[in-house]
């Protein structure tokens, strides 16, 4: 999928020519990118700026350059600010362990078998096909009070009885790893599709144990894969407000910044706080990714 | 060797494993599109055919798949053309701005839903535009715009640019170079985009929910549903859908490898 399209290219631009054509083929887009992307980010700028309307109901505000909302949004939500980058970063590195021997076998072991890397790559991108509310909705029956799940853990004595699953920080990380598992199993198999296996040989050839294989030569050249992986995984889980509203995996001791966003903009109408939030997490989001690509070295990744 | 038969055979069963444990879902919302709904909303209560004969007896599930569908239609439509364009615009031509272009490309796909959503609300809220489906359209053209463009740009960079050269050296227009050989070959990309699109705005339900109003999609129609608990009729929509889109990866994959073995034989 868009993931598998994010591998380095190969013959690329063979060369680029110089044409008036092109501007016929980049206006339509760019001017869209301009009015809906560009400018949304600007009307967010505005709208985390504005005041209350002196004397307004509900959701009524005007234009204002009050730069205190966002010391008013830290204060207030501070604890699913921090919550949402713990939450994003723990099942990232799960989602990453989880992904890794898949991508190795699919990429690697099965690189002689064509058809089966095909299946298997079905496979890995199957939970894609069901409706990402479907699909977390299970998860919810499944790990409900009186569920399977729930019973063993009771009569096992795992869980007191008055305990619940549903609504804990470890069921909500659980649903958000689940949730995002291809995007990280789609470009570690695309960067270890390409991995040299002559260097491997080589490896074991030198006395080198299987391990330290792995870590001295495997590791290091699919670190590329891994970075494009961890963002792609990172970002969405930042944002989701899904899994951890209460409707699903969730409950207000799991709210994540997305439900706070959502809330405010769309169920109490505070249109600056929902700004404000939205800014600061897009901000945050360019800082780590920018940092991220410049340590990890793979500006390809545009 | 014991350290070879470890790796032998424990790498294999932890990937089917995995498979196994990626599948519960899925294999959840199958089964439970089978399930009697006349006694109670959770749990198992029995097994019946009714639900995928009579899908449409919950009117409002088939309506919000109805509009799931005009939306990730149209909006798939749209941007599969503009993200084409931009592809090989981004790929095949030298121009001023190419690499902020293509900076500028990249960055919805590092935005997080829910600031797009919120972002495009604002502006919407600015402009005094009522929501509705076109909103909505308008939003996911927006979100499967980047999409489009990476799936076509990895295609271009597979192409051998000789073959395009090979239609001008024997005075081909340029036109004509491009429906009877760029397009052509661009065309499995451009299908691929175009499936991309189609699921991702079929699934979206977060930047839908902020600029949609009070029009119901199939996502929306869930989430307000799982609460209480899904109806049986979402889980044989969900499972149709599901086995829809594996049977046309599927077809894609073994044509692919068809046109792979037929082309091996030529050569």
């Amino acid at each position: 999928m868009a993931t598998l399209a994010l591998k380095p290219q190969k013959l690329a631009t063979a060369q680029p020519k110089k044409s008036r054509i092109v501007l016929l083929l980049l206006l339509p887009g760019l001017i869209y990118l301009g009015l809906f992307f560009i400018t949304p980010f600007a009307a967010l700028i505005t709208t985390s700026l504005q005041q209350p309307v002196l004397g307004g109901g509900i959701g009524q505000y005007q234009p204002g350059l009050e730069f205190g909302n966002y010391a008013f949004v830290v204060g207030e939500y501070l604890e699913q600010i921090i919550r949402s980058f713990i939450y994003a970063t723990v099942a990232t590195l799960l989602a990453l362990a989880f992904s890794y021997p898949i991508a190795y076998f699919i990429g690697v072991k099965a690189r002689n078998y064509p058809i089966l890397q095909g299946l298997m790559l079905t496979l890995v991108i199957a939970p894609f096909f069901i409706s990402f509310l479907l699909r977390t909705f299970a998860w919810k029956e499944i790990f409900g009070q009186d569920s399977w799940v729930s019973n063993l853990l009771r009569d096992t004595g795992l869980m007191a009885d008055n305990e619940f699953l549903l609504g804990t920080p470890l069921v909500v990380i659980f649903g958000l790893t689940y949730n995002f598992i291809p995007f990280m199993t789609l470009p570690l198999y695309t960067n270890l599709e390409r991995l040299d296996t002559a260097l491997l040989e080589a490896g074991s050839d030198l006395y080198a144990k299987p391990a330290s294989t792995f870590w001295k030569v495997t590791f290091p050249l699919s670190i590329p894969g891994i970075t494009s992986g961890t963002l792609l995984t990172f970002i969405p889980i930042a944002g989701d407000y899904v899994t951890a509203s209460r409707s699903f995996l969730g409950s207000p001791n799991t709210a994540m910044l997305g439900n706070v966003i959502e809330s405010n903009f769309l169920r109490i109408q505070d249109y600056p706080s929902a700004a404000a939030l939205s800014v600061m997490l897009m901000a945050a989001i360019v800082v780590l990714v920018s940092i991220y690509i410049r340590r990890t070295g793979t500006e390809d990744l545009l | 060797m014991s350290r070879f038969s470890l790796g032998k055979y424990l790498l294999p069963t932890y990937t089917v494993l995995a498979f196994v444990f990626l599948m519960i879902p899925i294999a959840y919302t199958f089964v439970f599109s089978f399930n009697d709904p006349f006694k109670n909303t959770t749990g198992w209560q029995g097994f019946t055919f009714d639900n995928w004969t009579g899908v449409c007896n919950n009117i409002d599930v088939c309506l919000a798949f109805g509009n799931s569908v005009l939306i990730a239609t149209t909006a798939t439509t749209v941007s599969t053309i503009l993200g084409t364009m931009l592809a090989i615009a981004v790929t095949r031509y030298e121009f001023k701005f190419r690499s902020s272009t293509n900076l500028l490309l990249f960055l919805p796909l590092a935005t997080p839903e829910v600031v797009m959503g919120a972002g495009l609300a604002a502006q919407f809220l600015n402009a005094g535009i009522p929501k509705g489906i076109g909103t909505v359209i308008v939003a996911h053209i927006l979100f499967t715009l980047s999409f489009v463009v990476v799936t076509v740009k990895a295609r271009i960079a597979t192409l051998d640019p000789k073959l395009e050269e090979a239609g001008r050296d024997l005075y081909a227009p340029p036109i004509r170079v491009f429906t009877k050989i760029t397009l052509p070959l661009l065309l499995p990309g451009i299908m691929a985009a175009s499936l991309l699109a189609f699921a991702l705005s079929f699934d979206d339900y977060i930047i839908t929910a902020f600029n949609s109003g009070t029009e119901v999609t199939f996502p929306k129609y869930v989430f307000a549903a799982a609460v209480r608990g899904i109806p049986p009729e979402a889980n044989v929509i969900g499972s149709a859908v599901f086995f829809f889109a594996i049977a046309l990866v599927l077809v894609f994959q073994i044509g692919g490898a068809m046109r792979a073995k037929s082309l091996a034989k030529k050569n």
